[in-house]
């Protein structure tokens, strides 16, 4: 069912808090209606959501679209964030990167700061909710200190909520997280490949984005155009985008291979837009490799963006012809489903969250090397009628399956299956 | 004709989960097929349907799709592709059906086709969460009304998991309720496994208009 598309809904609703209505611009009015049906199967229930940060990071983000659209359900909804010092957030950070497969290592010290940190937050925070919902490994050990029943039990149900891609974790980081995560009564994992061997039940919900975001509402074509000129992306040829951070598993340099191999047939401006790499020498390693390959052609675009440029990778979605995301390991990789959104045709690396958003040949292409990315963009830009369809496709799976209304109807559901 | 029962509309949403058990190779595979819960086929094979509401990809079960594109097996997903889970009315005999093809498939092959440069696959099951939609009707015309509005889970729920519910069984609402075998003989000639839930919906539009009169 294909939906007429909100007119600049984002603009609409900017200047106040959005509302479930406003997505009937999106989505179909019975997909909304389903959402209110369900949420009455939990309405007046108690649900709390614990992380790390109210700002910064896509958890925040995502808990703050979440949680007044949870209210509007019926369902009450509290956020909380753990409080700790500097030597707390660096352990976590090390957790973080550790459950994503980096070697780090773990002094009996830190392991303390954790603990004594998830202890004093348990006596502080107000953990008494049916449903409690902690996010990512920060907060997971407050499990072992809420405070029980007098026969032992919790009065709520404890959800571990895991957003990272924790498919090849550091054992020892691993061992220490899962004696909590253990004593939960679920956990959710991003994709199957994330999840764990855990006596608890594993349930997938895949991450979503929000059509009426600043990175994702309609923009005009005056909006489009008049963004490109600032960025200084003229609009004359077809344009190749691929949007994400300069690290090597973005596989950039293999996307300017890919480029060049298409060049030589075809005439394309290729745009790499990043965000900017000054607290990450890996990534300001390899922004310079990627200026390197440029080698001054003007058609390449190498584009260093702050976190908060959503119009701009909105306007270059929109602008381009083709969107690339090659990476050659990802986690979820939710630019894919930005740009499918945009109604574009995406080709993506083989690897991680790409693949059960790519629909091989219906709404984009799966490739492994750079011949294989060029060869693609190739037959789309000489074959546009299948370049369009394709887009079409793309944006109406996005609709289906990665809008921040299916993934509250799966929280929902999950409240609905957790407290029966 | 109106209805003394009348027949209520529930939509339906899947709650994913995942069962911890991954399969590297086609061998691998077969076991699993052999041992998961009854609930694991059904997920991987009917309940695909409800995850494709509007999109029909390449190969229209998760087996299929694995083996011709993880393992780039193509012989083996074209195989597993033949297998139409709305033939059988026992999720036993399914599984009994993915495993001869599966074993004979093995026979054929030298060496066992493997994941190397794909993924696993990966075991899951879902909890099919009813919600009802309130809309309940005692004519085919309402009927007709209902099936246009709802969404595309109704259609799932209805048309494909009639057999969870013996009164949400639409087809034997209509006979029995309706005394209408016109409509319920078009009805059951539609095939579920070669369209989506939105090709499904306008099918079976176009029998209650057929019976109702309002073909174009």
């Amino acid at each position: 069912m294909r939906m007429p598309d909100g007119q600049a809904a984002g603009q609409r609703v900017a200047d106040r808090p959005v509302r479930l209505d406003d997505y009937r611009a999106v989505v179909p009015a019975s997909t909304l209606d389903l959402l209110r049906r369900l949420a009455d199967r939990v309405r007046g229930r108690s649900l709390v959501h614990i992380n790390s940060t109210r700002v910064g990071g896509g958890v925040a983000e995502l808990l703050q679209r979440y949680v007044p659209l949870l209210e509007e359900l019926g369902v009450t909804t509290r956020w909380d964030v753990v409080r700790g010092t500097e030597e707390f957030f660096r352990v976590t950070k090390s957790f973080h990167n550790a459950l994503q497969g980096q070697s780090q290592s773990f002094t009996d010290a830190m392991l303390r700061t954790y603990l004594e940190t998830n202890q004093e937050n348990a006596r502080r925070l107000n953990l008494d909710a049916d449903v409690v919902l902690i996010h990512d490994p920060q907060p997971a050990a407050l499990i072992a200190s809420a405070n029980p029943k007098a026969d032992g039990t919790r009065r709520g149900r404890w959800v571990w909520r895991c957003h990272i891609d924790a498919s090849r974790p550091q054992r020892r980081a691993w061992t220490f997280l899962q004696q909590f995560v253990t004593q939960y009564d679920a956990a959710i994992f991003s994709l199957p490949k994330f999840a764990q061997r855990l006596p608890i039940p594993q349930y997938l919900i895949y991450p979503s984005i929000d059509p009426l975001s600043e990175k994702n509402r309609d923009l005009t074509p005056e909006e489009i155009s008049a963004t490109l000129q600032r960025l200084g992306v003229p609009q004359d040829k077809p344009i190749l985008l691929q949007v994400s951070r300069f690290d090597h598993f973005k596989d950039p340099l293999g996307v300017i291979t890919a480029y060049r191999l298409l060049k030589k047939h075809d005439d394309c401006r290729l745009v790499l837009a990043g965000g900017s790499a000054e607290d990450d020498p890996e990534g300001a390693q390899v922004l310079a490799e990627v200026l390197t390959a440029r080698n001054d052609d003007p058609d390449i675009h190498v584009l260093v963006l702050p976190p908060t440029a959503h119009r701009e990778i909105n306007a270059l979605q929109r602008a381009a012809t083709v969107i690339i995301q090659k990476s050659t390991r990802e986690g979820f990789g939710l630019t894919v489903a930005e740009g499918m959104w945009k109604g574009k045709p995406v080709i993506g690396g083989f690897a991680g969250g790409i693949t059960v958003q790519i629909i091989w040949g219906v709404t984009g292409y799966t490739v492994n090397s750079a011949e294989g990315c060029a060869f693609r963009i190739r037959r789309l830009l000489h074959n546009p009628d299948e370049a369009a369809q394709m887009g079409r496709n793309a944006r109406e799976y996005v609709r289906e399956q990665f809008l921040i209304t299916r993934d509250l109807a799966e929280h929902l559901a999950l409240m609905v299956t957790l407290l029966r | 004709m109106t209805a003394a029962r009348p027949f209520e509309f529930v939509e339906c949403l899947e709650l994913r989960e995942m069962l911890g058990r991954t399969a590297w190779d086609e061998r691998e595979l077969l076991a699993g097929i052999e041992d998961v819960p009854a609930g694991s086929i059904a997920y991987h094979t009917r309940s695909y349907f409800l995850r494709s509401r509007y999109l029909a990809a390449p190969y229209p079960n998760d087996f299929a799709t694995w083996a011709a594109i993880q393992i780039r097996d193509r012989v083996l997903g074209e195989r597993l592709t033949v297998v139409d889970p709305f033939d059988f009315s026992d999720i036993e005999q399914l599984r009994a059906e993915l495993v001869t093809i599966i074993d004979h498939h093995l026979t054929t092959v030298q060496t066992v086709p493997r994941a190397d440069y794909g993924e696993p696959f990966h075991f899951m099951r879902s909890v099919l969460i009813e919600v009802p939609t309130g809309i309940s009707v005692t004519t085919l015309r309402a009927f007709r009304d209902g099936l246009e509005r709802v969404d595309t889970s109704a259609i799932y729920y209805h048309f494909y998991e009639s057999h969870r519910r013996p009164e949400a069984d639409p087809l034997a609402w209509l006979q029995t309720e309706l005394g209408r075998d016109d409509v319920v003989t078009q009805m059951r000639r539609l095939n579920p496994y070669v369209t989506s839930l939105a090709g499904m919906r306008a099918q079976l539009l176009t029998a209650c208009d057929t019976a109702l009169g309002d073909a174009p």
